[in-house]
């Protein structure tokens, strides 16, 4: 390995997925910096969900790295491995555990023991208590401890679920569409809530809403036909004639 | 799931529990015959049946109401649990056959003059007892293994299961699998030196059923407030957010298949000796799908739900296969359609649902715009995978 080159977080090399002849990600090469919040857009069938079902473990590529941290090589780990090395994921619809409380959600997501003979007897301690006040607080559903998750609107419901991965302290947080569905107000909420985590973990969001990109946008990559097309600030991006193309069909290049 | 207050719940269960273990017994053995309040042992033993129904409607809840897993499968290891019984209890009768041979009735029919091997050991009780763990233990553990490792759910899940079940159903049916075919087991004599046929025997083994529900009440009662508990019902409710947050819902599964299986064979260990009989009957699909149909009319993903649902729907089913012979499957059918449409939280949700009813129906009156909030209950129908 080249001795100057950065500690990444996170690595994906040459990486190559085809489901049924169709190239869902091809020769995808993507470096991410310990403690950054980076924005992936591009259009539907882009690739975007199929690379974080790769990171995730969801799915495995044909070829190429996949790695995390200091040469932790991610194809041969599954899901629950991958997440206990610290790779939280949120899902583009909120999936919470609906007939649990909104304090035993996050319970269950507190960093620990993920066996099933020690879930049998595990207590819940004051610390954990405390952890899970403080992860309420930071999500703005302290007043909302003790009601079924279920009962919450779609944005708190976002929220809770953000607060879910936050209490697995995860190093890198992949985040899918986190403001689909919300209200103008919720999504800018949404957007303090990320851009108050960075540097303390590392963070990908995955959105369409420019408004929001606009937001919390540090760096952008546009992911096009499963590899990059091109990364910049938001405004290199809007201004990159490629991305103007694949979004708006200006012109076709044979 | 909060319909009823816990603590309340809990003390209903032991009361009747109480009347059950030991008031029940003692109108039947202390009463004249013939005074109103005696207990016949007719009714000891068509009641000891229900209590062992009961015990496996829970198993098929434990699965499918708190787990999310449909399985066809828990009438395998209910009779599974029964034939070692079964087998304990055929070696107990010795030489008092129609043949008078120290082997079973049916092995000297099949031509056998002595003891095939594999029935040696089962002269003995603890080694039955140990069997009927073992055998539906394993047996679970490994479908339960290869089938969660492969990540089959839902409706494919329930089809794996019944297959299985109508395998092993076909399997038993085979004479040369040396378990007496389709006659199964039946003419016991003896069961730990009392005779079978006695009433204080019936009440005995009445009691222990009595007895091994109220454990296996508790204990699942237990498990429900555990961790352990709270990620079952979150599988249920949303396996990748589970298995995104680092468990593997495999290994979670896995133990409440083992277990629920194992809760399932006991049922069949005190089952047999109460109704006489086991044969491959017992295990064919039919009789898992009846057991879904007790846990749905009762109440799923609820405790007292399946033992209501076993005990009223057996009972409809004692009168109606007398009254109307002909009409008692599609009896069940009708009420298996009437319960998913229009109780969907069986006979214990039937309070709340009457009383929200009730509640509209009164609010409407006096201000008809403004509808009622719903309940939590309501809004939260158990959601099936």
């Amino acid at each position: 390995m080249n001795p100057t080159a950065k500690q990444f977080v996170l690595m994906l090399e040459g990486v190559n997925k085809t489901f049924d002849g169709f190239k869902a990600i091809s020769d995808l090469n993507f470096y991410m910096d310990e403690g950054e919040l980076r924005t992936i857009i591009g259009p539907n069938g882009a690739g975007k969900s199929t690379m974080m079902d790769i990171i995730t473990g969801r799915t495995k590529p044909d070829t190429g790295k996949v790695e995390f941290g200091k040469d932790t090589d991610l194809t041969s780990m599954n899901v629950p491995e991958i997440n206990r090395l610290g790779i939280g994921r949120k899902f583009q619809t909120p999936s919470v555990y609906i007939h649990h409380t909104v304090f035993e959600n996050l319970l269950l997501s507190l960093k620990g023991p993920r066996g099933v003979f020690v879930s049998l007897f595990a207590r819940t301690t004051s610390e954990q208590r405390d952890r899970i006040g403080a992860v309420l607080k930071i999500i703005g559903l302290a007043d909302k401890a003790d009601s079924l998750a279920g009962l919450l609107s779609h944005g708190q419901k976002q929220w809770l679920e953000i607060g879910m991965l936050l209490a697995q302290e995860p190093k890198l947080l992949l985040v899918d569409e986190p403001a689909a569905g919300m209200s103008d107000e919720e999504t800018h909420k949404t957007g303090e809530l990320l851009l108050s985590l960075e540097g303390k973990h590392s963070i990908i969001v995955i959105e369409h809403d420019m408004t929001f990109v606009r937001q919390i946008a540090r760096k952008v990559t546009v992911l096009h036909q499963g590899h990059v097309l091109c990364e910049g600030t938001v405004d290199e991006v809007q201004n990159d004639e490629r991305v103007k193309e694949v979004y708006l069909g200006r012109k076709k290049k044979h | 799931m909060r319909r009823i207050p816990p603590n309340l719940e809990l003390w209903v269960v032991l009361a009747v529990a109480l009347f059950v273990i030991v008031v029940f017994p003692s109108l039947n053995a202390f009463t004249a015959d013939g005074s109103w309040w005696h207990v016949s042992n007719f009714t000891i033993s068509v009641y000891g049946k229900y209590l062992c129904y009961a015990m496996l409607a829970i198993s098929v809840d434990l699965l499918w109401g708190y787990t999310g897993l449909l399985s066809l499968g828990q009438a395998l290891f209910f009779a599974l649990g029964g034939y070692m019984m079964g087998m304990y209890l055929m070696r107990m009768i010795g030489d008092l056959g129609q043949y008078h041979q120290p082997i079973p009735d049916f092995l000297v029919f099949l031509g056998w003059s002595t003891l095939p091997a594999f029935w040696k050991p089962f002269g003995s009780f603890p080694f039955a007892m140990l069997m009927a763990v073992l055998l539906p233990g394993v047996l679970s553990g490994i479908f339960g293994y290869l089938a969660f490792r492969s990540r089959i759910r839902g409706v494919y899940f329930a089809i794996l299961t019944q297959a299985l079940t109508y395998a092993a159903c076909l399997l038993f049916f085979r004479n040369s699998l040396l378990l007496g075919g389709n006659n199964g087991f039946t003419d016991f004599k003896f069961i730990l030196g009392h005779d079978i046929r006695e009433a204080a025997t019936k009440r005995g083994l009445f009691v222990c059923t009595g007895i091994a529900l109220l454990l296996v009440y508790l204990g699942c009662k237990w498990l429900t407030t555990t961790k352990f508990g709270k990620i079952q019902r979150a599988i249920r409710d949303s396996e990748n957010r589970v298995m995104f947050s680092g468990y593997s819902t495999a290994n979670f599964k896995l133990f409440i298949f083992i277990l629920a299986s194992l809760i399932a064979a006991l049922a069949g260990v005190l089952y047999v000796p109460q109704v006489g009989i086991i044969n491959p009957s017992e295990m064919s699909p039919d009789k898992s799908l009846e057991a879904v149909v007790w846990v749905a009319v009762g109440g799923r993903g609820t405790l007292v739900g399946p033992i209501i649902g076993a005990f009223a729907v057996n009972a409809m089913k004692s009168w109606a296969t007398r009254a109307y012979p002909d009409l008692w499957l599609i009896f069940l059918g009708t009420m298996f359609i009437i319960v998913t449409v229009f109780m969907p939280k069986g006979i214990v949700g039937l309070p709340a649902q009457l009383c929200s009813a009730y509640k509209d129906f009164h609010a409407k009156k006096p201000k008809p715009a403004p509808a009622l909030s719903p309940t939590a209950a309501e809004i939260q129908p158990v959601k099936p995978e």
